[in-house]
């Protein structure tokens, strides 16, 4: 950052004051921020632990954590596991859903609008603690679903047992979705109305004015969005933790929460970061693909 | 079938599907509202057995209670505040002065705004063990203040590029200080924006699990997001009413705060303007 220089065309100012005032938050972010980005990078690398023998001396240990990161079955499971919620809960359920929700209340009622949008809101402006919460007694055994489909004579099931991935995708879409419904929304309104009603009398059906019209206008919103959706959703702890906290077995267990376990629970903090840099490198590299596909 | 009953139809479909996408959305939320209020909650959405205010009055009193949430706010107020003051100072020669640069300097920014928290928390947690931070309550709040800096800063600048010189200009004719032109003139104008920056940073901690979970150790410091889970887990399964009642408590004030939101985002959710440098 030193190397910020100010032009000084006309106006006569101090050269130096811009710094003072960038300083401090240049520097808090640099020591609560940069740096343990970089720590990431370094102790990954070594065999940092919280107990036993490796807690007396940090060792460098080369690539030993990255090698056993790709003998660890448990990591190809994680892996696995954050793609199917990622690609569950946000590509597909956040991401279709929000723009469903916003394409179908397009033109609606003023009333119903506000209705309908203050009830996908409240998932979102509520906690993921208090999320967790109201999902798991929902999927609980003796839960709302379950109360309902014996209504109707179905036997309860156990959600959260049979199907857990199931239960934490919905439980993320439930309370993400709203974020993607405000985007679209958002870029509906900002479709010409002019286009549209060229394309229909044309003779367009709704199909086509789908998706050769609204769709490519909308184009960027849907990458930009894609790539905060995902980027939010890689990192998600708390929902899943307090939900599944990441079972049963490692069935629900995504990155974040093997990389917890590792370095809290195991206390391998070395390896822990490891699992970080490849959550990391995730989301640069699927960013850098949707940011590609932009153009 | 005929156009008739296809336009029908097609009239009818977005409504169904709408009303069934609410009921599924509203069912999970409806639970906690009716259990915090039932004297026999259970695990299911059900009619009240009585109504009562028992489960809030048994949460209110507590002491531990009242302790997590004033700890809360303390940190999440604290945040917002030192968010707000330390981005308004960056963004002043961010959007007044002629940096080299200043391009890339925001594009960093707004790459830092994306990064998840929970892949440098392991990290995190080492430096504070070392900064002598760990377990401590203000060192939380600086971690929140850093991680929230990249969006405080991108947001102050985007507002404060709408602010025109002129007026800045004119109080320093009148012999007003930099500082005083930015606390007198430039801040009274942002005031939208800065509202906006901290409610957003405010909510951002208010909801967060995972840093006080890794940062914090001692029960006696956990803010009202860790008693929340803290119950969850240890009479979760025993006493849905004050559970209910304490989720409630704790979720009202993101709820206000959203609330609040809502009078200063006057341009919505578009994400086009956002990306201008």
């Amino acid at each position: 950052m030193s190397s910020l220089t100010v032009h000084l065309p006309s106006k006569k100012r101090k050269t130096y004051t811009w710094l003072y005032f960038l300083l401090p938050s240049i520097a808090i972010m640099l020591v609560f921020f940069i740096y343990p980005i970089l720590l990431t990078f370094f102790y990954s690398f070594t065999n940092l632990a919280l107990t036993g023998e490796s807690a007396k001396e940090l060792k460098f240990i080369g690539l030993d954590n990255y090698i056993h990161m790709f003998q660890d079955p448990t990591v190809k499971v994680s892996i696995w596991n954050t793609l199917i919620f990622l690609f569950g809960s946000a590509v597909i359920g956040q991401q279709v859903l929000g723009f469903l929700i916003a394409l179908l209340m397009k033109h609606k009622s003023k009333m119903f609008r506000r209705v309908i949008g203050t009830i996908v809101l409240a998932g979102w402006v509520t906690p993921e603690i208090v999320c967790a919460l109201c999902l798991y007694s929902f999927f609980g055994d003796e839960g709302t679903l379950n109360s309902i489909i014996s209504f109707f004579g179905i036997p309860g099931i156990t959600w959260l047992y049979t199907v857990p991935m199931l239960t934490i995708i919905l439980a993320n879409i439930w309370h993400g979705t709203a974020f993607s419904m405000l985007v679209f929304q958002a870029a509906l309104d900002d479709v010409p109305r002019e286009i549209e009603e060229a394309a229909v009398m044309d003779g367009a059906s709704k199909w086509q004015n789908l998706t050769r019209i609204i769709i490519p206008v909308i184009k960027d919103t849907i990458t930009t969005n894609m790539m905060l959706v995902t980027l939010q959703t890689l990192g998600v702890f708390g929902l899943i933790y307090a939900m599944t906290g990441g079972g049963p077995g490692t069935s629900t267990t995504t990155l974040p929460i093997f990389m917890y376990n590792q370095a809290f629970v195991n206390y391998q903090l070395g390896y822990g970061t490891a699992i970080s840099l490849l959550l990391l490198i995730i989301g640069v590299v699927l960013s850098l693909f949707y940011i590609r596909s932009m153009k | 079938m005929n156009t008739k009953q296809r336009n029908a139809v097609y009239r009818i479909m977005p409504y169904t599907v709408l009303i069934l996408i609410g009921i599924c959305f509203i069912l999970p939320l409806l639970w906690v509202f009716v259990a915090s209020v039932d004297s026999n909650a259970m695990q299911s959405l059900k009619i009240p057995h009585r109504l009562t205010g028992a489960n809030y009055v048994d949460v209110i009193t507590s002491s531990a209670n009242q302790r997590a949430f004033v700890i809360g706010l303390i940190m999440s107020v604290g945040q917002a505040i030192i968010v707000v003051i330390l981005a308004l100072l960056a963004a002043y020669p961010l959007s007044r002065y002629q940096l080299k640069y200043k391009k890339s300097f925001m594009l960093t920014i707004l790459f830092m705004t994306s990064l998840p928290i929970t892949a440098v928390m392991v990290p995190v947690y080492q430096l504070f063990l070392s900064l002598k931070l760990y377990d401590n309550i203000a060192g939380v709040v600086l971690f929140y203040v850093a991680s929230s800096m990249p969006y405080g800063i991108w947001m102050l600048k985007n507002f404060m590029d709408s602010v025109p010189n002129d007026l800045e200009e004119a109080a320093w004719v009148d012999g007003a200080s930099v500082f005083a032109g930015i606390r007198k003139v430039v801040a009274p104008l942002m005031v939208p924006g800065i509202c906006t920056v901290a409610i957003f940073t405010f909510s951002g901690s208010w909801g967060n699990f995972f840093v006080p979970y890794i940062l914090l150790q001692n029960p006696d410091n956990f803010p009202a997001s860790l008693k929340l889970y803290q119950f969850f887990g240890q009479y979760g399964m025993v006493d849905y009413g004050k559970l209910a009642a304490f989720s409630m408590l704790y979720a009202t004030p993101s709820i206000i705060m959203y609330i609040l939101s809502q009078r200063f985002m006057s341009k919505g959710f578009g994400l086009q303007g956002g990306t201008k440098g």
